[in-house]
C-alpha cells in the first residue's frame, strides 16, 4: 500500500507543475510558416524585428510543401515565406492570401561534404560524377523534391550534370532542405545538395567544405512570401520589414541574392 | 530546453488522462463484465490505435476536420478555429490513439475481481453504484494508475499525429518530441539532447512505476 501512495504523490506532483501560469493567449505574437532553408536568417531578421518594433513574432519552419498543405487546412499562420513561387501562387489562387506578395530572396544551392568524406567538392560536379562512377557513393542527400524547392533545384542540378540515374538509388530525401542538411553533415552520407544559407549560418560551425553551384544550373529558387488573410499589423510589419534595406543584408550575409 | 514545449507536452498528456479515464473506466468494465454479440469485434476496434500507423489517424482527421472539409468548416463556425492545428485538435488525437492503452489494463483489472467477492458485495444488499464505487474501483485501482501512467507517458512519447496535425505551433501544439525533432533541423544539438534526455528519465520512471503497480495487482490475484 506504501508504494501505491507514493505513486499518487508523484501522479500530484506532476499536475501541480502543470498549475504553471499558462501563456496568455491574449497578446501571442503571431505565427509565421517558413521554409526551412530560412532556419538561421530568418532567426536573426525577427530578433532584429524585435528590438526595433518591440514586438516578438514565432517562426514555425517546414518544407514549403508541407507548410502551404497546412495552411490549406487551417493552420493558423499569417505570414508565409516560401522556398518558390509555385506554393504562394497556389494559395493565391485558391483565395488565402492577402495578395500576391513578393520575392524576398533568391536561394543558392551548394554541394557539401562532410569531414572525412571521400567526396571532393566542385561546382561542376565532376568530383561527385567520378565518385559515382567509381561506386563510392553510399548515401548523397537532398531534399525531397516533392515538398521542397530546394530538393527540384537539387535534382535539376544532377540531372543536367548527368548523374541523376545513377546517383538515384542512392539518394536519401530529408523532408526539408534542413534535413537533408542534418543527413549530409552526420550519418552516412558523403554529401548532399543543400542550402548556401544554412552552411554559412554561424550555428552549422565548421563541418566540412561546400561548392556554390552556379545559378545558370537550376531554375531561379525565387523565394515569394505572402501575407495571409488573417495576418495582424503585426505580421504586416513584420512582411514589410523583411523587405527593408536591414534585413536585406542580412538575407545577403546569408549567401542569398535580393532583388531588386 | 524548451519550457513551453514541455508544458504542452505536461498539458496534453494530463488532459488526455483527465478526457480517457472515466470513458475507459466505464467502457473497461463493460467489456470485463458484460457479454454481448459483437464483443469480439468492439475489442479489436479498441485495440486498432496500437497497431495502426499514426499516420493514417492523422490523415483521417485532417481529412474529416481539415478547413477544407464540410465537417471542418462547421467546426469551425462553432469554436472560431479547425480542429487540427490547436491544442483541442491534439488533445482529441491523443485521445484516440490512447484508448487501447486505458482500456486495456483497467478490462483486465477489473477481471482480476473474483466473482465471489462482487457476489458477496451483492449479497449484502449493496446498490450496483455503492459495489462498484466501494468494492470494484478500489479492488482494480492499480490497473486504473497504470492506464493512466501510460496514458501520459505514451502521449508524451506521441510524434505522428502530433507532427501531421498539430503544425509545430509553439506555446500551442509544439510537445517536447516535435521540439527535438524542430531544434535538430536547427542544428541545435544541445538543446535536442536535453530534450531526448528528459523524455528518456520520463520514460524510465513510468515504466518503473507500471512494473511496481502490475506486481500489486498480481500478488493480489495469486
Amino acid at each position: 500500500m506504501r508504494s501505491h501512495r507514493t505513486c499518487v504523490h508523484v501522479l500530484l506532483a506532476i499536475v501541480l507543475c502543470l498549475a504553471w501560469p499558462a501563456q496568455s493567449t491574449a497578446q501571442k505574437p503571431p505565427t509565421i510558416a517558413a521554409a526551412a532553408n530560412l532556419n538561421f536568417v530568418l532567426k536573426e531578421v525577427a530578433n532584429a524585428f524585435a528590438a526595433a518594433r518591440g514586438t516578438r513574432v514565432d517562426l514555425v519552419f517546414g518544407a514549403s510543401g508541407t507548410l502551404t498543405r497546412q495552411i490549406r487546412d487551417g493552420a493558423p499562420f499569417e505570414l508565409f515565406l516560401s522556398a518558390d513561387e509555385d506554393f504562394p501562387n497556389q494559395l493565391n489562387a485558391a483565395g488565402l492570401t492577402r495578395d500576391a506578395g513578393a520575392v524576398y530572396a533568391i536561394g543558392r544551392l551548394v554541394v557539401f561534404a562532410p569531414k572525412g568524406s571521400p567526396l571532393t567538392v566542385d561546382e561542376r560536379l565532376e568530383g561527385l560524377a567520378r565518385l559515382v562512377k567509381a561506386g563510392g557513393v553510399s548515401r548523397f542527400a537532398i531534399a525531397n523534391p516533392a515538398v521542397a524547392p530546394y530538393g527540384e533545384a537539387a535534382e535539376a542540378v544532377l540531372r543536367k550534370r548527368g548523374v541523376w540515374d545513377a546517383i538515384r538509388p542512392r539518394l536519401v530525401l530529408g523532408d526539408t532542405i534542413a534535413q537533408a542538411a542534418q543527413f549530409a553533415t552526420t550519418g552516412n552520407a558523403v554529401g548532399g545538395l543543400i542550402a548556401y544559407s544554412l552552411v554559412v549560418a554561424p550555428d552549422f560551425g565548421d563541418r566540412g567544405t561546400y561548392a556554390v553551384i552556379p545559378d545558370a544550373d537550376y531554375p531561379p529558387l525565387r523565394q515569394r512570401m505572402v501575407l495571409l488573410k488573417r495576418a495582424s499589423p503585426t505580421a504586416t510589419q513584420f512582411y514589410q520589414y523583411v523587405l527593408s534595406d536591414a534585413a536585406r543584408a542580412m538575407f545577403r550575409k546569408y549567401g542569398y541574392a535580393v532583388p531588386q | 530546453m524548451d519550457w513551453s514545449a514541455l508544458r504542452v507536452s505536461l498539458w496534453l498528456g494530463t488532459g488526455t488522462i483527465l478526457v480517457l479515464l472515466p470513458l475507459g473506466i466505464w467502457f473497461g468494465r463493460v467489456l470485463a463484465y458484460r457479454h454481448f454479440r459483437g464483443k469480439l469485434l468492439v475489442e479489436a476496434l479498441v485495440t486498432i490505435p496500437l497497431i495502426l500507423p499514426p499516420t493514417v489517424l492523422g490523415f483521417y482527421l485532417l481529412v474529416t476536420f481539415g478547413a477544407r472539409s464540410p465537417l471542418g468548416r462547421a467546426f469551425q463556425a462553432v469554436i472560431g478555429h479547425p480542429l487540427p492545428f490547436s491544442f483541442e485538435g491534439l488533445l482529441f488525437a491523443s485521445a484516440i490513439a490512447n484508448i487501447p492503452f486505458v482500456v486495456q489494463p483497467i478490462q483486465r483489472g477489473f477481471e482480476a475481481i473474483s466473482p465471489d467477492v462482487r457476489d458477496a458485495a451483492a449479497c449484502c444488499g449493496l446498490s450496483p453504484w455503492q459495489r462498484f464505487l466501494r468494492i470494484e474501483l478500489p479492488l482494480a485501482w492499480p490497473s486504473v494508475l497504470t492506464a493512466a501512467i501510460l496514458t501520459f507517458a505514451h502521449t508524451l512519447g506521441e510524434f505522428g499525429v502530433v507532427l501531421m496535425v498539430g503544425g509545430n505551433l509553439p506555446g500551442e501544439t509544439r510537445t517536447l518530441s516535435i521540439a527535438i525533432y524542430d531544434r535538430m533541423q536547427a542544428f541545435d544539438d544541445r538543446s535536442a539532447g536535453i530534450m531526448a534526455a528528459t523524455l528518456l528519465v520520463v520514460a524510465t520512471i513510468t515504466l518503473m512505476v507500471t512494473t511496481i503497480l502490475s506486481r500489486q495487482v498480481n500478488s493480489r490475484r495469486g
